[in-house]
């Protein structure tokens, strides 16, 4: 199991403060990987490299050295994080550089991966000992310490509420109401609204779930595949139990119609919302029917 | 990118599986013509991309001209499940001993693909109980996997051979055309003791498409899908009134939950992507400007860091134009709401601090 506390935070140093660990930008020069390399910048994350090939040698903003390849990066700053903002066709390439780098953490922020890219990927990241999260998704944050992804700063503030979502802006919108309602959170993970995941629901549960600073989790799930039966079997059979909300988007959406995300899709009955919220129940969780309700909820299962 | 049955089973011919003689038309004239080819009997089935067309009369005996009359024009009108019938396909009747299940999908949780097959098919496979499932990674299926799925579910001697081939048709189709699903329900052993796809359900990886020139012509999308995918946009339209439009699907799912839970009824999801700017939300509102059904809009956006501002100037610049004259519902979440509200004032647009608020009031005022 990835620790993925140990390679976003390290260790606390002497005065008790985690480090921010070194990020690789793979895209670093293009459109989106610009404005995002920027704005993770102003929150703090130690972007160490970027990596384009052909621009092997200049500097972005003047400072942070870009690479022809990961290897290079890799070898000039020892990250083992980097995030990919490279074309969905282009994708497959750039993480196989990646992770046959060294690098053990890969945020796969673009949209419109190949599901078969994906699993080739998966593949590899096992057999090199590590983890992708997404593709499609918004990232990780670590509020006040590190921002790898392309979520905004301002919905979130430091606390012990973890957040898991398939969706960005549902997590957006989830994380300011837990905000709004004095529930910070420890970490959020986005997992992508692809139909197959680097880091599915239940191993990014199993990333945090023993964090002793962990007071309860938030699940933000979404029409599509079993992840949420398969996370609610798990936390019954594990017999977890810390404070656990959850919320699923796409109740009333039309079967067999691809809902925005590439895994938002219900075939007869799996995938369906029912089926979700019925696990869910079972688990022990209550879910909530608009995202409004979640902190409300979380509020009256801390107090139980 | 789901196919109809006529389109893979042009796949599944391409790749060695037998399917029963058919012909596929889109208008009466061209069936006629197909009718005298194929000859007396055959069956007329819908071509719409959703199950349980069988049950609601979208697959009929014809045995005359005047039948065919009759028939043709009733199927080729009808709607299923809200789907509108694409295509006829005129197709023989094949003498079936017995029905099996087959299909070879990609298995979200394990991430592999993985085979499912039965003794028992011609039925959802929800509902069938006796599967052999087999996980075969990519989707690579060996001489070996394909034999003892076949002998999982009976097969012997000549069909178990037949089988194994069929099966091993299905793989290679599977891993070349990147299909999620690739479904043969019912696979037929026929009177003669041989077999064959009866019907056909593939789905290709949408994602995956710019490898696959060839599948372009399956694409059936409305002039209005097509615009909005050229934004990137995703655009589902529905029956209802209350045109949606949000930045990302999650968020958009979920306002879309929220107005039919409250009465209303959705004529739109419309997801503009992650961002939100001037442009996209005003390509947006052209393209709810060509639905006539729609009477009123919801928009929620999360802002972030997008500027609420940015997006009332659209909203105003589309007003001005006269691109709409409907009213607007909308939660901006984000920088500078106050100003953005301002702005909007005098307009049909009104802005609200809450979603539930903005649902509300678009139910009542629609619906009055």
């Amino acid at each position: 199991m990835t620790d993925i506390y140990e390679l976003l935070r390290g260790q606390k140093d002497g005065n008790g403060n985690y480090q921010r660990q070194p990020v690789i930008v793979q895209g670093i020069t293009g459109k989106y990987g610009s404005t995002h390399t920027k704005l993770m910048m102003e929150y703090g994350t130690n972007i160490v490299a970027g990596v384009t090939p052909g621009k092997g040698g200049q500097k972005f903003e003047d400072k942070i050295p870009i690479f022809e390849k990961v290897s290079e990066a890799v070898a000039a700053t020892n990250a083992k994080i980097s995030i990919v903002f490279v074309p969905a066709k282009f994708f497959l390439e750039a993480a196989t550089d990646a992770l046959e780098s060294g690098i053990k953490l890969l945020v796969a922020i673009p949209e419109h991966v190949p599901v078969r890219d994906t699993m080739k990927i998966i593949e590899l990241a096992k057999e090199k000992d590590a983890v992708m999260i997404g593709p499609n998704t918004p990232g990780v944050i670590i509020p006040n310490l590190t921002k790898i992804g392309i979520m905004p700063a301002s919905p979130y503030s430091p606390g012990k509420i973890a957040v898991l979502s398939k969706s960005g802006t549902l997590l957006y919108e989830i994380s300011n109401n837990l905000t709004t309602a004095g529930f910070g959170q420890s970490i959020t993970i986005g997992i992508g609204g692809d139909p197959v995941n680097g880091t599915r629901m239940i191993d990014a549960f199993d990333m945090i779930k023993d964090d002793p600073e962990l007071d309860g989790i938030v699940v933000v799930g979404e029409i599509g595949g079993d992840a949420e039966e398969i996370l609610a079997q798990h936390i019954i059979d594990i017999s977890f139990d810390k404070p656990i909300v959850g919320y699923i988007a796409g109740r009333r959406a039309p079967k067999e119609k691809r809902m925005g995300h590439a895994g938002a899709i219900v075939m007869g009955t799996y995938g369906s919302a029912e089926s979700k919220i019925a696990m869910f129940t079972k688990a022990n969780i209550p879910v909530a029917k608009r995202p409004g309700e979640v902190a409300v909820l979380l509020a009256g299962k801390m107090t139980t | 990118m789901r196919l109809l049955e006529y389109q893979a089973k042009e796949l599944f011919k391409e790749f060695g599986i037998r399917v029963p003689e058919s012909i596929a038309s889109k208008d009466i004239e061209q069936g006629r013509i197909d009718a005298k080819k194929l000859g007396y009997p055959f069956v007329i089935k819908a071509q719409v991309p959703v199950g349980g067309r069988g049950k609601a009369g979208g697959i009929q005996k014809c045995n005359s001209d005047d039948e065919f009359e009759i028939k043709y024009p009733q199927i080729l009108g009808m709607s299923i499940k809200g789907e509108k019938t694409r295509a006829i396909l005129l197709e023989k009747m094949a003498e079936i001993e017995k029905e099996l299940y087959l299909s070879l999908f990609l298995n979200r949780s394990k991430r592999c693909y993985t085979i499912i097959a039965s003794s028992e098919g011609g039925v959802e496979i929800e509902s069938v109980k006796n599967q052999t499932i087999k996980e075969v990674g990519l989707g690579d299926v060996g001489d070996e996997t394909a034999k003892e799925v076949a002998n999982e579910i009976g097969l012997q001697g000549s069909q178990e051979e037949e089988f194994v081939t069929m099966l091993k048709q299905l793989s290679k189709l599977t891993v070349e055309k990147e299909a999620e699903l690739a479904e043969i329900n019912p696979l037929a052993i026929l009177k003669d003791g041989s077999i064959m796809a009866l019907d056909g359900k593939v789905m290709t990886d949408d994602n995956s498409n710019f490898r696959h020139e060839e599948l372009s012509k399956y694409q059936e999308k409305s002039e209005l899908e097509e615009r909005a995918e050229k934004s990137g946009f995703s655009l589902v339209e529905l029956d209802g009134n209350i045109a949606v439009i949000g930045n990302g699907a999650g968020l958009v799912m979920s306002t879309f939950d929220m107005l039919a839970d409250n009465g209303g009824k959705p004529a739109t999801f419309l997801d503009v992507g992650g961002g939100a700017t001037t442009e996209s939300v005003y390509e947006a509102l052209t393209l709810i400007s060509k639905m006539n059904r729609v009477k009123g809009i919801l928009v929620n956006l999360y802002g972030g860091i997008v500027k609420t501002t940015t997006v009332a100037s659209a909203f105003i610049k589309a007003y001005d134009e006269n691109l709409i004259d409907l009213p607007v519902f909308a939660r901006l979440m984000g920088a500078e709401s106050d100003k953005a509200k301002e702005m909007l004032k005098n307009t049909k647009t009104k802005i609200f601090d809450s979603v539930e608020d903005a649902i509300n009031t678009a139910v009542m005022e629609v619906n009055r």
